[in-house]
């Protein structure tokens, strides 16, 4: 061979190349770090014994028949273990009169939601952990379960904690009128009722119970044996659950160790301080001997926390011309039985985002948080987000329709322009960059807008049975999890810095130490890019550092789409520390004066000269420290800790086309195309597969997923026989694209990806929907919008169909949901 | 997701498995493909103190033929059932029926005698085998009897099994040269059907000769939709003729509300599907 | 306690077992074997799938007694001298997978697949992964992957499942 790729010698720059991911090798061959792999000597396992009631005191507990069985070591009730002591922590009292009840890590005397845990067994096997919790007996007093908002804050209503006097948690306002960021809603919208040049369109939506369905369930080991206590979790965010643990327990924060190994998928669901980590924690103390607890799926369905669960009431005025005038939102958010560690924050996070890309006069959000006795909500991929997102994107659907305007036309009239960012909005967010004509110019091409829309009238001219929908979203979001000074003005408990520090090794070689945590981002893969380009250094030199607080010290976790936004930033600090400590030395190296030195390709060179040296070998250099400059010290590592001053926005346009069977209800896939500008892409590989899979979480919450419960407070929705997550045969494929602003608030220019898709398709999708079927009389759908319910909106004189009207029982065709009752007992083949 | 602890047994002829049941008494549970009674282990749904294995009978897997008859042994996998020549032949709506029974792994591992006897409901073979006319061969102490489908099929997760007794064939009368099809409706791939119609039809120079319609999942049993296979016979296979014959689809049923369907709306799917099923299996 | 003699991945294993003992428990816990992992309790993941006697099953819908004198290959079997099963190498090339954890299952699931059918449609991908559950890549990647394996594959290759064990490894009575 004579020639080379890349003949001038210049190194191909990292960021931008589509690497194949570091992590996968380890991943596809089964050579992984899963929490429940851990296997100690001594290890005993756990059982948590559960209320299989919503709402019900505990009148006893019997553990004697338990304790008899061969291989018990012990059975704790909450109080044995001080469990019913703890107060679980949130961390986002969002309002100064918040009302918080206590959280045990095991309920002492009452139980508040089908699941809660009441006693636990330990045990050399978790086969007979097993068998022993279904021999404690359980003795409760039932309670009237509280399952419905509505009624729940009304004046008499059954309380979930009658010590607060009230259901309601909390009620967060937002006034652009108060805020002196726009007009007063509540008079631009009465001022719009009684003007014949406007209209007011008032919509009520539901955003269903969801589960996340990480793939890995929880799992949890603690060593109390070694001088620092040591956790092994399946977690997102080991570092604020050390902190917490600290706090909540009382214990010496230098005296913990928490460790997230391989982590399979948390999507919001694995940022907790869990119950039954603190119980194993507890448990492990007070045996002195390492102990686990694994969960089982249907166990993290009915515990694990569940996300969205709103009733949004959503009134929006508009000039017959097609100008919104002003926008009113009322939320109930549902937090379930008690506060999770962001929970009662989540919906408040939609307060910015109802207002999305568009230009609005006038603007209000009131949103009051509801204890029921079900699971607790907490952060779900998107977060507040996406409910946001799902509300003003459906309005503007059926504000274009009450208009008789084309929806993306009305949508156009409204939004922010290219040439107006930056832009401060009405809920006060300054967004940087955007170019909302740009990606919409490319979805519609890419989709063949008018062709579809051209198919779409034929079919219904002709009357098919399978009628095609067409749904836009065209979505902003905030991500970028968060510039500390905002956290704390909206009272939340921590800041939203994120750390990095970097090694660099005698041979040459990097570590990268990384506050963020990942469990499937692929950050070992974007960050070494990222730190490749910065020092100049190989791509497969750099090693990425993550989820141990003994290595990584400093930290906030992954979630908010804020690893590369905030994490990777920290990077990009810590990496011009390096550059800067290495200088002097590389100038006494050379024996040239620092100002003479430039630094490129991970060399420093003495301009107009060849001579020069690498970074890698100044490593060595002060390694060695044979001769290094006097009144520095001999070390070039660094440590950065990067605190953005604003979110980033990254945008999209979604276009969805659904068939709709008009004589099934059944919703098909038929095209999805969406164009997202997350800024500059560092990996487009990771950007794509990080929009696919936010897609199919978006879309199943349109189409397949609910928590649902039945009248006593039973999860109905509780194997996943019963939460029906799409498989690969029910979804297709998606066109993906991008368009590019870079961000303009850090110096990667980079925006975050993580919860787009998810954010954005679910209104593209029911927005088809209705599209597809709204000539058949149809007006809404809840979601999921199953076959039953689309069906149902068909016959319904009123055009709607939810839940509200279906037996709330589950499926006697569910298999497993339905074998408990009439099982054959032995006979059968 | 660990099973209540049991005893087990593998026996090797049908002659050893009955003797084990005897043993066993009330509590004994017999194993098939365990696709369905490994899942209700491990949530304790159930807690057998003994589990026969009927893995280990050579005697109880295979399809043959029989005279005008096709047998398959209780043991045979779906696997096996979808790739089998004989049954593409004669007996092909079993073999469409078995296609859409849950995801490739079980149907390694699952059996149709299993499947039957399971009888779940909403399970995917008993409309197919009601359709088809098929016998049940049961061993039991006294040697064995042979139960029509119309009386196998006794209730929710009931059949004509008695205690003692194992499923050892299922025979199937040929249906050389009719067409099959088994129209499956679900909420996603994974779940089970909300409603399901088999339909197997027998078309002379464009006329439908004869018809058998089962229903999946429209009462506690499968439910065959007679009307509608006598207003089919003698009439060409037009859309509009078998659209009509299919109104009566829900003819006898009693299906149950829940979270997927009420009873309005499985009885329309059941006539919609059939319609569908119908038109299928006659083009 | 039953006593079990299989091979798995090539070694041939001798244990006693408790017949309540799910297969993938055994490779989990007496085996070492975690790279097949636990997902759901209702056999809906897939993410325990394995090759039994060179068949994909669900390692929680299989009795560990029952794998008795059979032979199973797991996700940790695959490798060759350091090269990857072709599907291995197509699931890193196409960025197949993300958190990791259905991947073993979804490689074991679409070897056997393409066993079966070694030039599926997208389509038929989808229809053979059915039975697997990811939450992380929305399934596209995946079943570019498998076909993309497909091709590098062709002509005709089935899982290799049944490399001659080499050696009885005795497990410890308890």
């Amino acid at each position: 061979m004579t020639t080379t790729e890349n003949p001038t010698d210049a190194p191909v720059k990292e960021i931008g190349r589509d690497r194949r991911r570091k992590e996968d090798r380890r991943l596809i061959t089964g050579r992984t770090q899963w929490t429940d792999n851990k296997a100690l000597t001594g290890l005993l396992h756990i059982a948590i014994v559960r209320s299989p009631f919503a709402h019900a005191t505990i009148k006893g507990i019997d553990t004697s028949a338990a304790k008899q069985l061969p291989g018990i070591v012990a059975v704790y009730t909450a109080a044995d273990i001080g469990a019913d002591q703890v107060q679980l922590p949130c961390a986002w009292p969002v309002t100064k009169d918040m009302r918080s009840p206590q959280r045990p890590a095991l309920a002492g005397s009452r139980v508040n939601f089908a699941g809660e845990g009441v006693a636990v067994v330990v045990a050399r096997s978790a086969a007979i952990a097993k068998d022993a919790a279904e021999l404690v007996e359980v003795d409760y007093d039932e309670l009237e379960p509280v399952l419905d908002m509505e009624e729940a804050l009304k004046d008499g209503a059954t309380l979930v904690h009658p010590d607060l006097g009230t259901n309601s948690n909390a009620q967060w306002v937002f006034d652009s009128g108060e805020a002196g960021s726009g007009g007063n809603a509540t008079e631009a919208i009465s001022k719009a009722e009684s003007d014949d040049d406007q209209i007011v369109v008032r919509r009520r939506f539901r955003q269903q119970r969801l589960v996340p369905v990480f793939m890995e369930p929880r799992s949890t080991v603690v060593d109390p044996t070694g001088e620092q206590l040591v956790m092994w979790s399946s977690t997102q965010v080991p570092h604020i659950l050390k902190t917490m643990l600290a706090l909540t327990l009382g214990l010496p924060e230098h005296k913990l160790r928490v460790i997230a190994p391989d982590v399979g998928g948390g999507f919001g669901g694995k940022i907790a301080v869990a119950p039954e980590e603190v119980v194993t924690l507890l448990v492990s103390q007070k045996l002195g001997k390492p102990v686990k607890w694994t969960e089982t799926r249907s166990e993290s369905l009915l515990t694990a926390h569940h996300g969205r669960d709103q009733i949004q009431d959503l009134t929006m005025s508009v000039t017959k011309d097609g100008t919104i005038t002003g926008l009113d939102v009322k939320l109930l958010a549902d937090m379930g039985a008690y506060l999770g560690l962001v929970g009662p924050g989540v919906p408040i996070l939609g307060a910015f985002m109802f207002n999305a890309i568009y230009k609005i006069p006038a603007y209000r959000f009131d949103c009051t948080n509801v204890f029921t006795t079900k699971t607790l909500t907490d952060a779900y991929r998107g977060a507040g987000r996406p409910e946001a997102t799902f509300g003003i994107e459906r309005l503007m659907d059926e504000a274009a329709l009450e208009l008789g305007m084309e929806p993306m036309e009305f949508r156009k009239k409204n939004w922010i322009k290219h040439d107006e960012f930056p832009f401060t909005t009405v809920s006060t967010l300054t967004y940087d960059t955007g170019n909302y004509e740009a990606a919409t110019d490319q979805a519609m091409q890419m989709f063949d807008y008018d062709g579809l829309r051209k198919e779409q009238a034929e079919r219904r001219k002709r009357g098919d049975v399978k009628q095609l929908g067409i749904g836009i979203s065209t979505f902003t979001e905030m991500c970028g999890l968060a510039p500390s000074r905002v956290l704390g003005s909206l009272d939340y408990g921590a800041g939203g810095w994120e750390t990095a520090a970097i090694r660099m090794l005698p041979t040459g070689k990097v570590e990268v130490v990384v506050g963020v945590s990942p469990h499937g981002q692929g950050h070992e893969t974007a960050f070494s890019q990222i730190v490749a380009d910065q020092l100049g250094v190989g791509f497969d030199d750099v090693e990425i550092l993550h989820g141990d607080t003994q290595s990584s010290y400093r930290g906030l976790d992954t979630y908010g789409s804020r690893s590369l936004a905030v994490g990777g930033i920290a990077v990009v600090k810590a990496a011009e520390k390096v550059i800067e400590k290495a200088k002097p030395i590389a100038a006494h190296m050379l024996e040239a004066s620092e100002g003479d030195l430039e630094f490129a390709a991970g060399k420093f060179s003495v301009k107009g000269t060849d001579k020069g040296v690498g970074i890698q070998d100044i490593a060595l250099a002060v390694f060695a420290a044979h001769d290094y400059p006097e009144g520095i010290e001999p070390d070039i590592d660094a440590h950065a800790t990067f605190d953005p001053e604003n979110f980033s926005f990254p945008h999209g346009t979604h276009l969805c086309a659904v068939e709709v069977d008009t004589e099934t209800g059944f919703v098909s896939m038929y095209k999805y195309v969406c164009v997202d500008d997350v800024g500059n892409v560092i990996n487009p590989l990771i950007v794509e597969g990080q929009v696919h899979g936010g897609l199919a979480q978006g879309i199943a919450q349109a189409l397949y997923e609910e928590a649902a419960y039945d009248d006593q407070g039973t999860l109905l929705s509780g194997t996943l026989v019963d939460y029906t997550l799409p498989s690969a045969a029910d979804l297709i494929s998606f066109d993906t694209a991008n368009t590019t602003t870079a961000s303009t608030t850090n110096p990667l220019g980079v925006k975050g990806v993580g919860e787009a898709g998810t954010i954005a398709s679910t209104p593209a999708v029911v927005n088809s929907v209705l599209d597809a079927i709204r000539h058949l009389g149809v007006k809404d759908i809840d979601m999921p919008t199953t076959p039953y319910r689309v069906w149902s909106a068909i016959q319904n004189s009123s055009g709607t169909s939810g839940r509200a009207d279906e037996a709330n029982v589950a499926s006697p065709g569910a298999g497993l949901g339905s074998t408990a009752r009439d099982m054959p007992e032995g006979g059968n083949l | 997701m660990i099973p209540a602890q049991f005893d087990y047994v593998r026996p090797t002829t049908v002659e050893e498995a009955l003797q084990a049941l005897r043993d066993g008494g009330d509590d004994a549970k017999l194993l098939a493909g365990g696709q369905s009674l490994l899942p209700v282990l491990r949530l304790r749904m159930a807690d057998p103190s003994l589990i026969i294995d009927l893995g280990g009978i050579p005697e109880l897997r295979g399809v043959r033929e029989d005279g005008n008859e096709v047998v398959v042994g209780a043991m045979t996998s779906h696997h096996d059932v979808t790739r089998d020549d004989i049954l593409r032949q004669h007996v092909a709506l079993i073999q469409e029926a078995t296609k859409t029974v849950a995801d490739p792994q079980v149907r390694h591992r699952g059996t149709l005698g299993g499947a039957l006897a399971h009888a779940d409901p909403a399970g995917d073979l008993a409309a197919p085998a009601l359709a088809l006319e098929a016998k049940f061969v049961i061993a039991g102490a006294n040697g064995t009897r042979t139960v029509a489908a119309a009386d196998f099929f006794e209730d929710y997760f009931a059949t004509a099994i008695g205690e003692g007794e194992l499923l050892t064939e299922i025979r199937f009368p040929k249906y050389t040269g009719w067409g099959a099809r088994y129209e499956k409706f679900n909420r996603v791939a994974q779940a089970w059907s909300i409603v399901a119609v088999a339909a197997t039809i027998k078309v002379d120079g464009g006329t439908i000769s004869d018809a058998r319609i089962g229903l999946t999942n429209m009462a506690g049993t499968p439910v065959r939709a007679t009307a509608v296979e006598s207003a089919l016979v003698g009439q060409s296979a037009t859309e509009d003729n078998v659209r009509k014959a299919a109104q009566a689809a829900a003819e006898g049923t009693s299906p149950t509300a829940d979270a997927d369907a009420g009873t309005d709306y499985r009885e329309h799917l059941a006539r919609v599907l059939t319609g569908r099923a119908v038109l299928a299996a006659a083009g | 306690m039953a006593r079990i003699r299989t091979t798995v991945d090539g070694l041939v294993y001798e244990d006693d077992v408790e017949p309540r003992m799910l297969l993938v428990q055994y490779l989990r816990e007496r085996l070492g074997k975690t790279g097949t992992v636990i997902g759901c309790d209702t056999s809906n993941c897939g993410a325990c799938t394995v090759h039994l006697d060179g068949m994909s099953v669900k390692s929680c819908s299989v009795l560990a007694v029952q794998a008795n004198g059979a032979e199973v290959l797991t996700i940790e079997g695959l490798e060759r001298d350091g090269q990857l099963h072709p599907v291995q190498q197509a699931f890193h090339d196409n960025h197949a997978l993300q958190c990791g954890y259905c991947t073993p299952g979804m490689i074991m699931q679409s070897i056997d697949l393409l066993g079966d059918n070694p030039d599926p449609t997208e389509h038929e991908v989808r229809e053979g992964i059915e039975g697997n559950l990811c939450r992380c890549t929305g399934y596209q990647n995946i079943v570019r992957a498998v076909q993309d394996a497909a091709t590098k594959m062709k002509p005709g290759a089935a899982p290799t499942a049944e490399a001659g064990a080499k050696q009885t490894v005795a497990g410890g009575g308890a």
